[in-house]
């Protein structure tokens, strides 16, 4: 076990090293200056800002210098927020990012599983196929489209009301979370519902069940004891991906709730060609997708004995 | 026994709690606070949007307009603009500019927020560090109107030899390098602001970088400013105007650029102002909104390729296409937003000539379409260059809704009035920029918009040294003019000059104006004194005021 933990370990270590080159490489090799902005700079002024940043050098030093930094976790300053620190802003707008992924997830998970085990359980009556109609829709209507109507519908009901049931954007408090957080875990949730309900079916057709009900087995024993235990494992199984995809993908929303969340960065850097912030978010997104990624293996191996590798 | 049925429900309930704990509890680890009304009449406070976190509150650094608009209210120059954008004694009480310099005398009861004078020696110190090679600041060159400041941004003088002397704490002395005759409005830029030595010194080059590592010598001071999220102004109580300040609280809870979410926050009425963009005029009409249009004082223009190799580098063939196109038919046709004006000089309306506005006193030479006279020049283009064909036109433009519309319609109209083939280049804004530094590109579509309020802003921009003029346009007799208007100090002679630039640009096509760009925006009927303005920060909330709703 410990032999295997290290292993993953060191993978893991190797493909961030290779994620952070690529990604420098990428960066450098896209057109364009990342200092440059509207007004134009007369030679001297660009001069002194590219030596500021480190940019006169050739790009194999700035590789050495930048993979030196990394390594004592200095990630720079962002060349667009000119006054941060790259770890500040990681600091400071990850525990958001990761605050709305939590309650998105929570809300997946619990609505997956809940909505699964209905359908499987009315199968071909009407919840069923008011549940399924939903999850076809959650899983086809990109976020940024449930986001703008899940917002409008705010604004109609606070109009309606003549107060304010809950805020159309902003953050800070538990009711700035609720709406964000659902449309955030909604295609999550849709996806789970459809995994829950197949697996439910395949289940409820299984030897054991046919054995526990010719045993005389009460109906609602059997459906917690032995339908949704094991009809919850391929759920868990999705649930590691998805919690790294929920917390690293939540920009749309992000956007349109005006959430001070770390996903706006990570894609307006590119756009914006800021070196820094584009290696700092990447580097980090891919650590922690890397980090759950093992963290699901070794659990696997702790959970199911046949997984552990020799 | 419960059913299947009833488990799941209970299951459901159970969950639901789970959450709103979990919610609660983060909540309060997070130690946030909500925020209020659009306009609070009770606090005297107002809620706005931010578009991003200001990118750089250090004003000797500070390039861009959203920390301009914050700093703008929470800073001071020697002097600044007022509501109806005059010029008005900021720190200084009176001053003079001459031809060789200018002497200001700062008033004794201007303070920074800690309670000490503000001095000259605040004023040195800032723009030293403007001009200072290794601070690299994008708006040195604004200050090249100073003595030596560019030999010091070069490198080649030391930071001791500019031009700026504090005779003592309260007159400040400049040495000019060529006359500026608009140098006191100069100062009510935020570049301009002062800074103080021995603070900035005990901020260990964190300077501007949080609310506590800045001092403030405005109207507002920053209460708050937790980064990319909420940024909180209060009437700053040292401020030595304080009486004619209404406001108590400017909020900034929301940081934002996206349009939608802008409209819905007004129409909640969690904002107390609101740009419109063009998707949301309709539904600003449909809530029966007054809807403000104001001119930005922006340029947006077709710059040529002038260098060798292009056909843009033949006046003929720049003058087919002048003559081709109709910024009239593009403004009101294609581009379709009211408060866009169309482009008829490069000059824009807003400037100042020497008695009047400066296109009154020189009206500009009108160029009507004329798609006759269009294919006559490009004949005489075909001709001079020797061509069988034109080789298709690469029009370089960048990825917004209007620069599609504006190059699909020049697509056509050069199709349709020359035969031309115009194949369009869509670049993201740096790469965009960079292929524009390249020269590569036969058409770009470009704007300028002016740091200070003299026509020469617009006036040197095709100075054959100038890095803005990036299709590299040469002409001696426009580098002359421009030498007239930047050395001479007799306002006749300069606008004359500019006069004969805005000739050159027309006759030679140097350009083609396109449009003045407009803003539409929304404002809370209670809220009342905004200002909006085309240089200096913008919108300035300095002199607004809560009014009654009632009694409008």
């Amino acid at each position: 076990m410990w032999r295997y933990t290290l292993t993953r370990l060191l993978q893991g270590i190797i493909t961030i090293w290779f994620i952070a080159t690529a990604t420098f490489l990428a960066m450098h090799a896209v057109p364009g200056n990342p200092l440059a902005g509207d007004k134009a700079m007369t030679a001297e002024i660009q001069a002194n800002l590219e030596a500021k940043y480190g940019l006169d050098k050739p790009v194999s030093q700035q590789y050495l210098i930048y993979m030196g930094n990394l390594m004592r976790g200095d990630l720079g300053i962002s060349y667009t927020q000119k006054n941060r620190e790259v770890n500040d802003i990681i600091r400071e707008h990850f525990p958001v990012s990761a605050t709305l992924g939590i309650i998105a997830i929570i809300f997946a998970a619990l609505g997956g599983v809940l909505f699964g085990a209905l359908t499987a359980l009315y199968r071909n009556k009407w919840p069923d196929t008011v549940i399924m109609l939903m999850v076809i829709v959650g899983i086809s209507v990109p976020s940024f489209v449930i986001a703008a109507f899940a917002q409008l519908a705010l604004v109609r009901i606070n109009g309606a009301l003549g107060f304010s049931l809950l805020p159309v954007a902003g953050w800070g408090t538990v009711a700035h979370m609720i709406v964000p957080s659902l449309v955030l875990g909604l295609g999550t949730m849709a996806y789970l519902t459809r995994l829950m309900r197949s697996s439910m079916l395949e289940i409820v057709n299984s030897d054991y069940i046919r054995t526990a009900n010719a045993k005389g087995l009460p109906a609602t024993r059997i459906f917690t004891h032995h339908q949704l235990r094991n009809a919850i494992l391929p759920v868990v199984t999705v649930l590691g991906p998805a919690i790294a995809a929920i917390t690293t993908g939540g920009f749309v929303v992000e956007l349109v709730f005006a959430i001070p969340g770390l996903g706006r960065y990570f894609v307006q850097a590119v756009q914006q060609l800021d070196y820094t912030v584009i290696m700092g978010t990447t580097v980090f997104f891919g650590a922690f997708l890397v980090l759950m990624v093992i963290a699901v293996d070794l659990l696997y191996g702790w959970i199911d004995p046949r997984v552990r590798l020799n | 026994m419960r059913t299947p049925g009833q488990q799941l429900l209970l299951l459901g309930l159970g969950s639901v709690l789970a959450i709103a704990l979990i919610m609660a509890l983060l909540s309060w680890a997070s130690g946030g606070s909500g925020a209020g009304a659009g306009v609070d009449p009770e606090t005297g406070t107002i809620t706005l949007v931010l578009d991003t976190e200001p990118p750089q509150m250090n004003s000797s650094l500070s390039a861009d307009a959203i920390s301009g608009r914050v700093l703008g209210h929470i800073m001071e120059g020697l002097t600044r603009q007022d509501a109806n954008n005059e010029l008005v004694p900021g720190v200084a009480e009176r001053w003079e500019v001459t031809e060789s310099g200018a002497t200001f005398w700062l008033r004794n009861d201007a303070k920074w927020s800690d309670g000490k004078p503000v001095t000259a020696h605040d004023f040195v110190f800032a723009w030293r560090n403007t001009v200072d090679p290794n601070s690299a600041s994008e708006y040195a060159n604004i200050m090249f109107g100073i003595r030596n400041a560019e030999a010091i941004s070069a490198g080649k003088l030391p930071l001791t030899a500019l031009g700026v002397t504090a005779v003592n704490d309260r007159e400040l002395r400049i040495e000019f390098a060529n006359p500026v005759p608009y140098f006191a409005r100069m100062t009510s830029f935020s570049t301009f602001y002062p800074i103080r030595e021995d603070f900035y010194r005990s901020t260990q080059g964190r300077y501007a970088s949080s609310a506590d590592t800045l001092l403030y010598n405005g109207p507002f001071v920053m209460e708050r400013w937790v980064h990319g999220a909420h940024i909180r102004l209060v009437k700053n109580p040292r401020y030595w105007n304080r009486d004619e300040i209404k406001l108590n609280v400017i909020d900034f809870p929301y940081f934002t650029t996206d349009g939608n979410t802008i409209i819905n926050l007004f129409r909640d009425g969690k904002i107390a102002m609101a740009d419109i963009g063009q998707q949301n005029i309709q539904e600003a009409q449909l809530q029966g909104w007054t809807i403000n249009s104001f001119s930005e004082g922006a340029l947006f223009y077709v710059e040529f390729n002038h260098r060798p190799g292009h056909v843009t580098r033949n006046r003929n063939f720049r003058k087919a296409i002048q003559y081709a196109l109709d910024s009239s038919e593009e403004v009101n046709r294609v581009i379709k937003i009211p408060g866009y004006a169309p482009g008829r000089s490069l000059f824009p309306e807003w400037l100042d000539g020497v008695d009047d506005s400066f296109r009154k006193e020189y009206p500009v030479r009108e160029v009507s379409p004329d798609w006759d006279k269009a294919r006559e020049h490009l004949e005489l283009a075909r001709k001079e260059l020797g061509l069988e064909r034109f080789p298709p036109i690469m029009l370089l433009t960048g990825d917004s809704p209007v620069a599609n519309k504006v190059s699909e319609y020049y697509q056509e109209t050069l199709k349709q009035a020359l035969g031309l083939e115009v194949r369009i280049d869509v670049q993201i804004f740096k790469q965009r920029l960079a292929k524009m530094l390249a020269g590569d590109f036969d058409l770009v579509m470009a704007g300028w918009s002016a740091d200070y309020a003299d026509p020469l802003a617009y006036g040197e921009l095709f100075h054959s040294a100038n890095a803005q003029n990036r299709g590299r346009y040469r002409n001696p007799e426009m580098d002359r003019q421009i030498a007239i208007a930047r050395t001479s100090t007799d306002p006749r002679t300069r606008m004359d000059a500019f006069g004969r630039i805005q000739d050159i640009v027309v006759d030679d096509a140097v350009i083609l104006p396109e449009y003045e760009r407009g803003r539409l925006y929304v404002v809370d009927p209670a809220l009342s004194g905004l200002v909006r303005r085309v240089v200096g920060f913008d919108p300035d909330f300095t002199y607004a005021r809560i009014v009654d709703k009632v009694s409008q």
